[in-house]
């Protein structure tokens, strides 16, 4: 187990790095902006390009980066979006609003999700079921915009419940703030919501059917006991993970429903960083992103072997 | 009794005359494809999702053929800004509330201004008042309201164009021919002391310097209508209560680059520009361009797109993972940690690296193309890798080794086939993501697919975006088709996925 672990992290990392050379190359090839049009912040951009070592052999620039970004956590200042200033300051400053409407996603999806999901499964092929099952195809097919611009212009401009941007400002916990991210949370919560439920309507039916279940009943359980005791503990085991892979993936956010909702966060900030062009923050988030999504496909792997000691990680 | 013993008179010739042949077959035997075929007929929503789909592909393909005018073929018209954010209309369905028409609440200048351009041109662009001078309690302004429905193509009303004694000429020509007033009189604006008020064309009567209309003494307009001053000759209809003094243009310029500046209705002078009335089925967008065709000639790149792609990736995805499954071993690794790393890499970064980097050279269109291939097509190989581990050890490919069949022959003729519904349908679910992440990166704006001939649906939905709470119109139709699209094309793909999934064979009934 630990050494299947170690294996994946070894792989990640080295997958890692090579995404970053990678990414670090082709935005090299790019060509930079001229620094006379910064103004009165030429010299700033020309001293900080010349201390990062633009002017050196690529390979030079590469190991320049390497050590000031990851040991010092330097990622070099914003020429374009927010001139002269640290990009990692303003990438941590973004990200309180990006987690917090994913987080409230969450909390807001996953029982309901999960909840959605057993229902359906215990109900199967009734017309609960039908309806569920309906409603998730509906939702997972529908593009999330769709269904985010449907929310903004009936709860926000029809019936006037919520604002239709999210509230400037960084005071995160007032109540006029949580009004305001609702129906950012909502549109974000559908699709997760229909994803969540029906994997879980999938595995449940599926383990409802299985032999150790009639077991579980001959020997003289009732019908709620055999489900809640064997079905669903057993069902979770791939749900489970994948619920884990989410609450890593709210790192990264959603770029439409942040765009969409006025969310001063990082899925903005990244459409805005390619848009104008701004390149040490899109290579601050690209490295960010896939850190991300290396980082969720381990821990989802992972926790495989954590829930179910039955599954021998990295067994032939 | 013995064979032997039996006399050979008891023998009989069976069937002396007749040919002895096998039994026809009475059933029609049920192939791979053929069998599949019949399961996803079972699947009544499949089978309905695949009309729609079928129906919205032909809408794609056929409305930019047969629905193409002469306004909507021609985007470089500067004409187009008149004509902006019309609402929707059709002749058949005008009871259904699909006219044309919108609840707007005036103020009462406002609603006798709209008034004006009824009585003007006999077009009242107030098709009915719901409830006329009221007060609103609320306002602290005093003034009265209207609640009326207005109908958007009348209401934009008149406007101020400069024409060539050519184009004068004709559109004269025009009106003789067609009873049609396109101009109307010009009007003696110089007691105006706002330039506002001197370039709105809507004024043809006598009102305040803020614009608000006099009205005499049995309430109708006081027209202020030009009767002196060079008009070129105009030789053409003239409107109701002109007793041949109205002046038609102001004629501007010097004697040998004369240039004429009238008074045209938006309405009519659509009639004499394209030669249909306005009616758009869908509505107009912010920019003038049709709804309808736009959104077709959006849906049928998108489609043509995810289906080069899919088409694309299946090829490549096939030969790599036929590769890997087949010769295993060091090869295998090699190349699965290849696609191990490309799959690592986000799709979002992926797209923009190539747009920052090929859009300028080979266009946005190849670069995109490019981005979707770089990474999807992992999932096809992936896949195909697994068929070619399962069947690669079977007798029968072993039998066909033995018969000296060669690695190629081996891999495409005897264990591709068995891959072939997987692929199939991984190919058909590919469409639709990729449908769905073009039309997300155009509403976000890293692929900038939108110019004056071409569009999508993602570039529409975030141009209307910003008119969503006045006119939702723009965004509605391209979201409804967006949406059917994806319903009709994942209920589609999952029918295909079970009918081609033998393990299920059966379990259905």
């Amino acid at each position: 187990m630990v050494k299947y672990v170690l294996k994946r992290i070894a792989l990640m990392i080295f997958v890692f790095f090579v995404i970053l050379t990678m990414c670090f190359v082709l935005v090299k090839l790019l060509p930079l902006v001229d620094p006379v049009q910064f103004g009165k912040d030429m010299n700033l951009i020309k001293m900080r390009r010349e201390a990062l070592g633009y002017n050196k052999p690529i390979l030079v620039q590469y190991g320049i980066f390497l050590k000031r970004s990851l040991l010092n956590n330097d990622w070099g200042i914003s020429e374009a979006l927010y001139r002269g200033q640290d990009v990692w300051q303003v990438f941590v400053s973004k990200m309180p609003a990006t987690l917090m409407v994913n987080l409230y996603s969450l909390i807001f999806s996953v029982p309901l999700g999960l909840f959605l999901g057993i229902y359906s499964a215990l109900k199967k092929n009734k017309w609960q079921d039908y309806v569920i099952s309906t409603l998730i195809m509906l939702f997972i097919s529908v593009p999330s915009y769709v269904y985010a611009l449907l929310v903004q212009y009936l709860l926000c401009f029809k019936l006037k419940l919520f604002p239709l941007q999210m509230n400037s400002g960084t005071d995160y916990f007032t109540w006029s703030m949580f009004l305001s991210v609702i129906p950012a949370v909502l549109s974000l919560g559908f699709g997760s919501i229909a994803s969540l439920a029906r994997y879980t309507r999938a595995e449940l039916s599926e383990v409802l059917t299985s032999d150790f279940m009639l077991l579980a009943r001959t020997k003289g359980l009732t019908r709620a006991q055999a489900t809640v005791r064997h079905a669903l503990r057993n069902s979770m085991v791939p749900v489970f993970p994948m619920i884990l892979g989410e609450f890593i993936g709210i790192l990264s956010g959603s770029l439409i429903i942040e765009k969409l909702f006025g969310i001063p966060g990082i899925g903005q900030l990244y459409v805005n960083s390619i848009t104008s062009l701004d390149y040490n923050f899109f290579m601050l988030l690209s490295a960010f992103y896939t850190l991300i999504g290396l980082a969720a496909g381990i821990v989802v792997d992972i926790s495989y072997g954590f829930i179910d000691p039955r599954i021998r990680m990295g067994e032939r | 009794m013995e064979y032997a013993d039996i006399p050979k008179e008891k023998f009989e010739f069976y069937k002396r005359e007749e040919e002895i042949r096998d039994k026809r077959l009475e059933t029609k035997p049920v192939g791979y494809f053929k069998d599949a075929m019949m399961r996803f007929c079972r699947n009544k929503s499949s089978v309905i999702a695949a009309c729609v789909l079928v129906c919205l592909v032909l809408f794609a393909v056929f409305v930019p053929i047969f629905c193409q005018t002469t306004y909507s073929s021609s985007p470089t018209d500067t004409n187009y800004l008149l004509y902006t954010k019309f609402l929707p209309k059709c002749k058949w369905f005008a009871w259904a509330g699909w006219d044309g028409c919108s609840k707007e609440t005036l103020n009462a200048s406002d609603y006798l201004s709209r008034r004006a351009i009824g009585v003007e041109t006999g077009m009242d662009p107030i098709v009915k008042v719901y409830r006329e001078n009221y007060e609103d309690p609320t306002s602290t302004v005093n003034t009265t309201y209207y609640d009326v429905k207005t109908d958007s193509y009348i209401k934009n009303g008149m406007i101020y164009l400069t024409l060539t004694p050519a184009e004068y000429e004709s559109i004269q020509d025009w009106q003789n021919e067609t009873g049609i007033q396109v101009i109307y009189p010009a009007v003696d604006n110089s007691g105006f002391l706002l330039d506002i008020l001197k370039n709105n064309a809507n004024i043809w009567y006598e009102c305040t310097q803020k614009g608000a209309p006099k009205l005499d003494r049995d309430g109708n307009f006081i027209p202020l209508y030009k009767t002196t001053g060079n008009d070129g000759e105009y030789h053409s209809l003239r409107i109701q209560g002109d007793d041949g003094s109205y002046r038609y243009a102001v004629a501007t310029g010097t004697s040998t680059a004369v240039s004429y500046k009238v008074r045209v209705f938006t309405y009519t002078y659509f009639q004499y520009r394209y030669g249909f009335e306005p009616s758009f089925l869908f509505g107009t967008n912010a920019l003038g361009h049709d709804i309808l065709t736009r959104l077709a000639g959006g849906a049928r790149f998108s489609l043509l797109l995810a289906l080069g792609i899919s088409l694309i990736n299946l090829v490549i995805g096939a030969i790599y993972g036929a590769i890997e499954g087949y010769y295993g071993g060091a090869i295998d690794l090699i190349m699965e940690r290849f696609s191990d790393i490309m799959n690592g890499v986000p799709f979002i970064v992926v797209t923009s690296l190539f747009q920052l980097h090929l859009s300028q050279k080979v266009g946005v269109v190849p670069a995109l193309l490019f981005a979707f291939v770089s990474t999807g097509w992992i999932g096809m190989a992936s896949s195909t890798r697994m068929q070619f581990y399962r069947y690669k050890n079977q007798e029968y490919i072993l039998a066909a080794r033995t018969l000296g069949a060669s690695d190629a022959r081996l891999m495409f003729r005897h264990i591709f086939p068995n891959a072939l519904g997987t692929l199939i349908t991984s190919a058909v679910l590919v469409i639709p993501g990729v449908i769905y992440s073009e039309s997300t990166l155009t509403y976000l704006g890293i692929v900038n697919l939108d110019s004056s001939t071409m569009t999508s649906i993602g570039s529409m939905l975030s141009a209307g975006q910003s008119q969503l709470t006045t006119y939702p119109h723009i965004i509605l139709f391209p979201a409804l088709f967006i949406s059917l699209l994806m319903i009709s094309f994942n209920l589609f793909g999952n029918g295909l996925r079970d009918a081609f999934n033998p393990s299920l064979r059966g379990t259905e009934d």
